[in-house]
């Protein structure tokens, strides 16, 4: 547990000097993507780390690309293999919402080019994939933790583009989270998301990695935001 | 003029405040115990040089930018405050299960907004400084939504327009708080209710949750008067990519319109935004 908080404090320091260090670069640190190849040896499948998402905003950006894979990978499950006394009206809500993390996962991918991280594989053991109510609840954690994982790293992202990408995609999850929040329970699509000024809460890099690593047979970490699985 | 408790109010929304001023915070902490009246004449420029140097910025700038979130509330907040003062506009088991938690939620922003740019040492654009249409009227009470507080048909469109709208205006102001741990985390946050109502609104007029465009026009709304609060939403192109020609389930190579449009929501400026409002929501 001491380790745990620790590791937490840690990411958050470390984010913050990056950060600052990154703002000292100013304008210098807008580039194109697939031109930060000295981040590439960071993704090296190794024995100790697994995959590491790399540093700065290519490493944001493949933080977001690992979290799109597992989604698109989870909906691509659940269509495959729909539910029980899943609705036609379910089945084309929840096909979009597949349809949308495949597409992120794609754009993701050819927008960080070499720099991208491997293809991540799944393992949703822990989700009973005939059941509704497994399935959706499952949705709705990927979903909320999506939208966390973005808007907390939101203020780490030098390049402005990427920053109004990732917003692009943000409201994109938030909207689907609330929509699956409605099917489970009409009404909650705020429920246990907002904190008392109405604001959805946000997450760190190093709190929603352990999180995807559940569902991931090969871990990735985030060194350079203080995470190793 | 009390120091400390702008401090404290900082902290609320900020809890590494002390980190990002230290060791700036110790000396204002010990300005009281030496008492100095031209330390404490000196604190405003103080805090200012502070406020820039934790967060990279001028205030002024982000809190414009608040400013402009807090107008946009203000008209959401009166927006839904009259729909659900409306005898017999919102029916009931809808208000108690979507709209009452719409109304709180865009009440609150309106407070978080103000305590914020309180905070940060700006003054929050006063709500009596401005005036409402919603029927888009621009004053006259007679515009092209003229039955909004009537016809709970009309209330959704416009709902489902100011909170489409909304994701779209604060998604637009992200780059103006790059950088900002704080405002722009929270501004975020609170980009992500605006779309989960508009999730929710459309969910309850039977539309896509996503804003699906065609390649031709980004309002699915079947609302044309409407149609520049959605200009933009047809755009396929990310970052230079062009989202139609990559994989999807269906093909190797290509991927829908109705996908690529709808997997990512577009920005619109300030000046786009107030350009959409004023005149006809927002009295000129």
């Amino acid at each position: 547990m001491k380790t745990e908080t620790e590791l937490k404090n840690g990411g958050v320091n470390m984010a913050r000097r990056s950060f600052l260090r990154y703002a000292g670069a100013g304008a210098a640190a807008i580039g194109v993507l697939t031109a930060a190849s000295s981040c590439h040896k960071d993704h090296n499948v190794t024995a100790s780390v697994g995959i590491d998402i790399g540093s700065g905003d290519v490493g944001i950006l493949n933080f977001a690309y690992a979290l799109e894979q597992l989604e698109a990978a989870f909906y691509i499950q659940v269509i495959a293999t729909p539910y029980s006394g899943m609705t036609s009206a379910e089945l084309t809500g929840l096909t979009s919402i597949r349809d949308h993390e495949v597409l992120h996962r794609e754009f993701f991918k050819k927008a960080l080019g070499a720099a991208a991280i491997p293809a991540l594989s799944a393992n949703f053991s822990a989700i009973n994939f005939t059941s509704r109510a497994s399935v959706l609840a499952a949705a709705a954690a990927f979903e909320n933790t999506g939208v966390t994982a973005y808007d907390g790293a939101g203020y780490l992202i030098v390049n402005p583009d990427y920053l109004t990408v990732a917003g692009k995609i943000v409201s994109v999850e938030a909207r689907h989270a609330a929509y699956i929040a409605n099917l489970i329970t009409p009404g909650s699509f705020v429920a246990g998301q907002v904190d008392t000024n109405a604001v959805n809460v946000s997450a760190t890099i190093a709190e929603v990695l352990p999180i995807a690593n559940t569902y991931l047979t090969t871990k990735v970490s985030a060194k350079s935001f203080n995470y190793v699985a | 003029m009390n120091l400390f408790s702008i401090i404290d109010e900082i902290e609320k929304v900020d809890p590494d405040f002390q980190d990002r001023i230290s060791p700036r915070r110790d000396a204002i902490k010990n300005i009281t115990s030496f008492g100095s009246k031209v330390a404490v004449a000196a604190l405003p420029f103080a805090l200012g040089t502070i406020f820039k140097k934790a967060y990279g910025q001028t205030s002024t700038s982000v809190v414009s930018v608040l400013n402009f979130a807090l107008t946009l509330e203000y008209l959401e907040s009166t927006f839904y405050n009259q729909g659900a003062a409306a005898s017999g506009l919102i029916p009931s088991a809808d208000y108690n299960t979507y709209f009452k938690t719409v109304q709180g939620d865009e009440n609150a922003h309106v407070t978080f907004l103000q305590g914020v740019i309180t905070s940060l040492g700006g003054t929050p654009v006063a709500e009596s400084s401005l005036t409402f249409d919603l029927t888009a009227g621009n004053g006259s009470g007679k515009g092209p939504f003229a039955d909004v507080l009537t016809n709970y048909q009309t209330f959704l469109a416009v709902s489902q327009a100011f909170e489409d709208t909304g994701v779209r205006a604060y998604k637009g102001q992200a780059g103006n708080l790059l950088g900002n741990q704080v405002v722009l985390t929270a501004a975020l946050g609170i980009h992500a209710v605006e779309a989960r109502h508009a999730s929710t609104v459309r969910y309850i007029r039977g539309t896509t949750p996503w804003i699906t465009s065609t390649a031709a026009l980004g309002n699915d709304t079947g609302i044309s008067l409407v149609n520049g609060n959605y200009d933009g939403e047809q755009n396929i192109t990310q970052l230079g990519i062009d989202c139609t020609t990559l994989p999807s389930e269906e093909s190797p190579s290509a991927t829908l319109v109705s996908v690529a449009t709808a997997a990512f929501d577009e920005p619109l400026t300030m000046t786009q935004v107030l350009a959409l409002l004023v005149g006809s929501f927002i009295v000129s």
